[in-house]
């Protein structure tokens, strides 16, 4: 019984351990971020690695995102007779909700689990000491530049990710199903008013910061050596994958 | 300067450094050496710092800097030069940007001056043509020098070198103490080198540290751990099995 309540004890300690060691991790990588900027060659490389490079799956995942709500909506509606609401389904679906989520669940598979193992591997091969050891701060060069591009990149993409799937929704809908193309965009324009797509780039610029935050800290502390850079990596694609979803209902519940 | 007094440290409840004495002289080479996995890189560590010990002095030039801040550290390490034991080259960069980069980022010196500079350092330890190469494309004694050549650039006091022959063969390694001996001639700087290479680092260091269960078992010049009549000392310098040195 001992036993037990002790391994329950040192459990609940070291999360508390944890959780104020994320806490002050995202603290220093903000004042640095606030006090060194960093080179804006360094942010503009973040923004291509997590943006640009993730375009094409971005892409293809609303493509046939939108084409799945347009197909779904359009057979829900029907029984209703407002398939002329089509636009307005697939647009608020995807500015509100599927958008963000989707954008950030595939930037964390794509270039957050990257970001992990490249910070991971300078850790085990000494590269962040090196740094150190030079009387430089490893947060300005590997951190920071990161999460500033993280924060620019994913409200882009999650935008390009809005357009796609209206777009796609719209060859399902439209050019599929026969819905006059006239409502599909009327009933758009009637329904998305600015608070939708505010609120999707809220999340997304959230989301951007949950990312790069859990995947950089993940990386940073890891131990170890080639497994543990794998077990680092799994654990800040698990981690910020439920961190989005959990974050996504409080701010959904906030935002409505 | 680098004195350590009473340090200790522990990693969960493994004793690590045990109440710790050693005195880095100036401007002489200090090897130290020991039983693998006896906490040699560990000791180094704590001297610049990438290390708190648990309780003890690190002084520098007379500062102890274990309850320094970060600005204050990095105003220590300043001095500091150190060559990792896989060279820790940034591996996203080339062989140039390597060298180029402590210049790039603390120093206002122009794209001409710094490429000067880095080849120079490159020629003082006998790179050339492997600018435009990266790190996975050279060997692990080029590697080696390519990160000599970095901690040579700021022109540090200390260098602190973690074993900077392992897993070079015989040529290679004599090479790399040639070329430690070489530099330290011409620059002077103070140097800490943990190594496995015994004996062949006694005609390299001036004076020699060995470190076993946390303590330094002897310290003295080269001459003097020849001549040691500790067994267990004896048993390490010559690799015997038996003695009183438990490794297997």
């Amino acid at each position: 019984m001992l036993t037990a309540v002790q391994h329950l004890g040192e459990y609940v300690l070291s999360l508390l351990r944890e959780m104020g060691r994320m806490l002050l991790f995202i603290l220093s990588a903000l004042y640095m971020i606030v006090r060194f900027p960093g080179k804006p060659v360094h942010i503009l490389k973040q923004i291509n690695f997590i943006g640009a490079r993730s375009i094409f799956v971005i892409f293809l995942t609303a493509a046939f995102t939108g084409m799945v709500l347009g197909l779904q909506g359009y057979y829900t509606l029907t029984k209703f007779g407002s398939e002329g609401m089509l636009g307005s389904v697939v647009a608020l679906s995807l500015i509100r909700e599927l958008g963000p989520v989707l954008t950030a669940l595939m930037v964390t598979g794509r270039a957050g689990s990257a970001i992990t193992a490249e910070i991971g591997i300078m850790r085990i091969t000494e590269q962040i000491d090196a740094l150190e050891t030079m009387a430089l701060e490893p947060f300005k060069y590997l951190v920071s530049p990161k999460i500033l591009g993280a924060l620019i990149a994913v409200p882009l993409l999650c935008a390009i990710f809005d357009v796609v799937g209206i777009a796609g929704g719209y060859l399902v809908g439209v050019k599929l199903m026969g819905v006059n193309p006239g409502a599909y965009f009327h009933e758009m324009e009637k329904s998305v008013v600015w608070k939708d797509v505010y609120s999707g780039m809220m999340k997304s610029l959230s989301f951007g910061l949950i990312i790069s935050w859990v995947c950089c800290y993940k990386g940073y502390y890891t131990t170890r050596g080639a497994e543990g850079v794998s077990r680092s990596t799994t654990a800040a694609v698990v981690m910020s994958s439920v961190l989005i979803l959990v974050w996504d209902y409080f701010l959904t519940s906030i935002l409505l | 300067m680098i004195t350590l007094k009473q340090v200790s440290k522990n990693f969960n409840s493994q004793v690590v450094l045990d109440n710790l004495d050693l005195h880095v002289p100036n401007g002489k080479i200090t090897a130290i050496i020991g039983p693998s996995g006896g906490g040699k890189s560990v000791l180094l560590k704590h001297m610049i710092g990438l290390l708190k010990p648990d309780s003890g002095e690190v002084l520098v030039d007379g500062e102890n800097i274990v309850p320094m801040g970060r600005a204050d550290m990095n105003r220590v390490r300043e001095r500091f030069g150190v060559l990792f034991q896989n060279a820790a080259l940034f591996d996203s960069m080339t062989v140039f940007e390597n060298v180029a980069f402590p210049l790039e980022e603390k120093t206002r010196l122009s794209r001409d001056e710094i490429g000067d500079r880095v080849h120079l350092a490159l020629k003082h330890v006998g790179l050339s043509g492997v600018d435009d190469k990266y790190p996975d494309q050279i060997s692990g004694g080029m590697k080696k020098r390519v990160g000599l050549a970095r901690a040579l650039l700021l022109n540090p006091a200390i260098i602190l070198f973690d074993e900077p022959t392992t897993g070079l063969d015989p040529i290679i390694c004599n090479a790399m103490h040639r070329l430690i001996l070489d530099t330290h001639a011409q620059f002077g700087f103070t140097a800490v080198i943990v190594t496995h290479e015994v004996p062949a680092i006694f005609e390299v260091c001036d004076y020699v540290a060995m470190l076993y269960r946390g303590k330094i078992l002897f310290h003295g010049t080269p001459e003097e751990i020849r001549a040691a009549e500790d067994p267990a000392v004896r048993q390490f310098i010559q690799g015997e099995l038996e003695g009183p040195l438990q490794f297997l």
